[in-house]
């Protein structure tokens, strides 16, 4: 089963023929996912070669729908067209698109973010500035490393990308239903609250593990929804207990502001609701590992 | 990035919300000639990007060009809640204030979209008004695509219960003010007190804004106009310089990682760890990001090796896109580019690589085998083995 992401998902890459969409493209080939386009209108019609599969471009999302039957879209296009590319995906009603491209402007989420609301919330989306996410063994939509680890029973939800990998690593042994990198951005699509319900009925996650970081409020609402909504057992770990205030670190969204969006008080939201949070990520592995021994 | 008080009340003259007029100066002198502008008398503001600086003594009325000289010496060169004053605005003074209001739009995290705060209650820090009295403020979500028509404006107005008299005064300031927030890519603008004057205008006399800086592609000089570089940490400029992601802190043990929630978490990891080693902690913060090459390996060692803070350093990196075998060529570049700069490298550096090409990368620091370099194959433990170097 796993959750928005499976070996039957048809995957098509908006900005494939740029070197950071051919690079990431090849990987994903290389890590099983089923890549049935591109999509490049100065391109449509050509095809990228990747070690011998030929890839056919097309020229918008919705002639790659048409044409292959796409329900997955992989969007690398740079900043600047960044919010037309999603918009385009909204339009072409894909279920589901995961934005890996960072750097983008605020009023840019804002704006698609607004539009596919307006437009009745067809199109799940993923991040902006996130890496994707991963069914071991099935499906790699985005730039996650697919050796790490195995298939498995946990869940994973994380704001960050080198600390999903990281989590990964820490409990390769165990292996993951699905790893999925939200992002660190103000305004993502897919919140952990969205990933938490979708693990939580997933018949083939036993755990949840979620990795949050300073700033916003998001760690403390899915605290609220894990209280009231999750059975399952969630391990949590929180990222910037050192950050200063009024500092962003890396992420757009990575910052406190004044004295809200702190490490330790999400970390003090998710223990009162019931989740074990660990001091570093290794801790937080080895509470994982208590729970499912 | 946040904004001056005079660079906010630049970009609202820019789009038509009403302010005084007003300039920026950095010595006494130059207040004189700007009073002069202003008809011989002036307010000389301090510009920090701080609250609370009229309590502090840095705002103040001058009655002549002479007085207009004597405050902004003052002023200039003030510490106010641990800013230093360098620039001071020398602002046409204010017509008799009626009333004072509030009007803000921002981001809205949790909704994922902006939110407009009015109040008729301004004059105040709107967080002690929404606390005392949250029914004099009045949020409104505001629909990215559709924005702040005159329609929408007119809600927020009636929402706030602005007097009746001001309303379409207040509606159309409104409007123009999400013209600031939308055109210059800002995360937020206030305006506070927005004041009605005894002519019956409303001015805006003080402003806050906050641009967003994933948004500098679209205002690339702009930003770079707008930026304090005379506040920029030394070392944090030359890392911006180099494009790299660097924030100073006030530790012993540099950090260079890959990934912002890696790096922020081997800041704590090092926190941590530092409690049982005379309490050091991280020096910096410092994100190589995703796929770094062995040159941005190097330019960023060369930061941290440079700031005298630094005791030890601590190499972070899970290679997901980046590969080890770089992120190690890398160290032995930068420590090999150092040393022929005639620069002696006397700091020892703790370097824990997992994930891709992690035992090449290993091999490559093994062989070298430089008496400064050690490995250590945990995270925790490599934090642990940092931290107690920086205490030697």
């Amino acid at each position: 089963m796993a959750i928005f992401l499976t070996k039957e998902s048809k995957v098509i890459v908006q900005g494939m023929t740029g070197s950071e969409g051919q690079k990431h493209t090849k990987r994903m080939l290389a890590s099983g996912t089923n890549i049935v386009g591109g999509v490049n209108p100065r391109k449509a019609g050509t095809t990228v070669d990747f070690d011998g599969t030929e890839i056919p471009v097309f020229g918008s999302v919705a002639e790659a729908i048409e044409k292959t039957g796409a329900d997955v879209t992989v969007i690398f296009v740079p900043e600047k067209f960044t919010k037309d590319a999603v918009v385009e995906a909204i339009d072409a009603e894909i279920p589901l698109a995961v934005v890996i491209t960072e750097g983008i402007a605020v009023h840019d989420t804002a704006s698609f973010w607004a539009y596919a609301q307006e437009k009745g919330n067809k199109t799940r989306i993923i991040g902006p500035n996130c890496p994707g996410l991963i069914t071991p063994g099935q499906s790699n939509a985005g730039i996650i490393p697919a050796d790490i680890t195995k298939p498995g029973r946990i869940g994973l939800v994380s704001k960050s990308g080198t600390l999903t990998y990281q989590m990964m690593y820490e409990l390769r042994d165990l292996g993951f239903s699905t790893c999925v990198g939200i992002g660190g951005d103000p305004i993502i699509g897919t919140t952990h609250i969205d990933a938490l319900k979708a693990f939580q009925d997933d018949p083939d996650t036993d755990l949840i593990v979620m990795i949050g970081e300073i700033g916003g409020d998001a760690e403390e609402r899915a605290a609220e929804f894990i209280k009231a909504n999750v059975t399952k057992p969630v391990v949590g770990y929180v990222a910037g207990f050192t950050a200063p205030e009024g500092k962003t670190m890396g992420h757009a969204g990575a910052i406190v502001s004044g004295s809200s969006g702190t490490a330790q008080a999400k970390k003090e939201a998710l223990e009162a609701a019931g989740v074990k949070v660990g001091k570093t990520p290794t801790e937080t592995a080895k509470l994982a590992r208590e729970i499912l021994a | 990035m946040d904004l001056f008080e005079y660079q906010a009340r630049d970009l609202f003259a820019k789009h038509g919300v009403p302010v005084l007029a007003g300039e920026v100066i950095d010595t006494p002198e130059a207040a004189r000639a700007a009073t002069e502008r202003l008809g011989g008398k002036s307010v000389v503001k301090a510009q920090v990007k701080v609250g609370g600086r009229g309590k502090a003594g840095g705002v103040k009325l001058a009655a002549t060009p002479d007085e207009a000289v004597a405050r902004a010496t003052d002023i200039l060169g003030m510490d106010i809640k641990g800013h230093t004053v360098h620039k001071v605005m020398i602002a046409e003074t204010a017509p008799e204030i009626l009333e004072e209001y509030y009007v803000s739009f921002l981001l809205d995290r949790a909704n994922r979209t902006f939110l407009s705060i009015a109040s008729v209650e301004g004059g105040m820090e709107i967080e002690e008004v929404a606390a005392t009295r949250p029914e004099a403020v009045a949020k409104t979500p505001i629909d990215a695509n559709k924005g702040v028509t005159p329609e929408v404006a007119r809600q927020i107005v009636e929402a706030a219960n602005f007097p009746a008299e001001v309303a379409d005064k207040v509606a159309d300031v409104l409007v123009t003010l999400w013209d600031v927030f939308v055109k210059e890519d800002a995360l937020l603008v206030e305006v506070n007190p927005l004041a009605k004057v005894a002519s019956g205008d409303v001015i805006a006399l003080d402003g806050k804004v906050s641009l967003d800086a994933n948004a500098e592609f679209r205002h690339t000089e702009q930003h770079a106009e707008l930026e304090d570089k005379a506040a920029a940490n030394p070392l944090e400029a030359a890392a911006k310089a180099k494009g790299l992601n660097y924030v100073k802190l006030d530790g012993e043990v540099g950090i260079i990682g890959n990934g912002a929630g890696l790096v922020m978490s081997t800041l704590d990891v090092v926190a941590y760890a530092g409690e049982n080693h005379s309490g050091v902690k991280p020096a910096n913060f410092l994100d190589i990001g995703g796929g770094a090459s062995a040159e941005v390996m190097a330019n960023g060692l060369e930061i941290i090796l440079g700031d005298p803070d630094v005791k030890s350093v601590f190499v972070n990196v899970f290679g997901g896109i980046t590969a080890c075998d770089a992120v190690a060529n890398g160290i032995v570049q930068a420590l090999e580019l150092l040393e022929s700069k005639g620069e002696e490298v006397t700091k020892p550096l703790v370097v824990r690589l997992d994930g891709n090409n992690a035992e090449l990368g290993r091999q490559i620091l093994d062989d070298r085998n430089h008496p400064l370099v050690q490995r250590v194959d945990t995270m925790d433990g490599a934090a642990d083995k940092a931290a107690e170097l920086a205490a030697k």
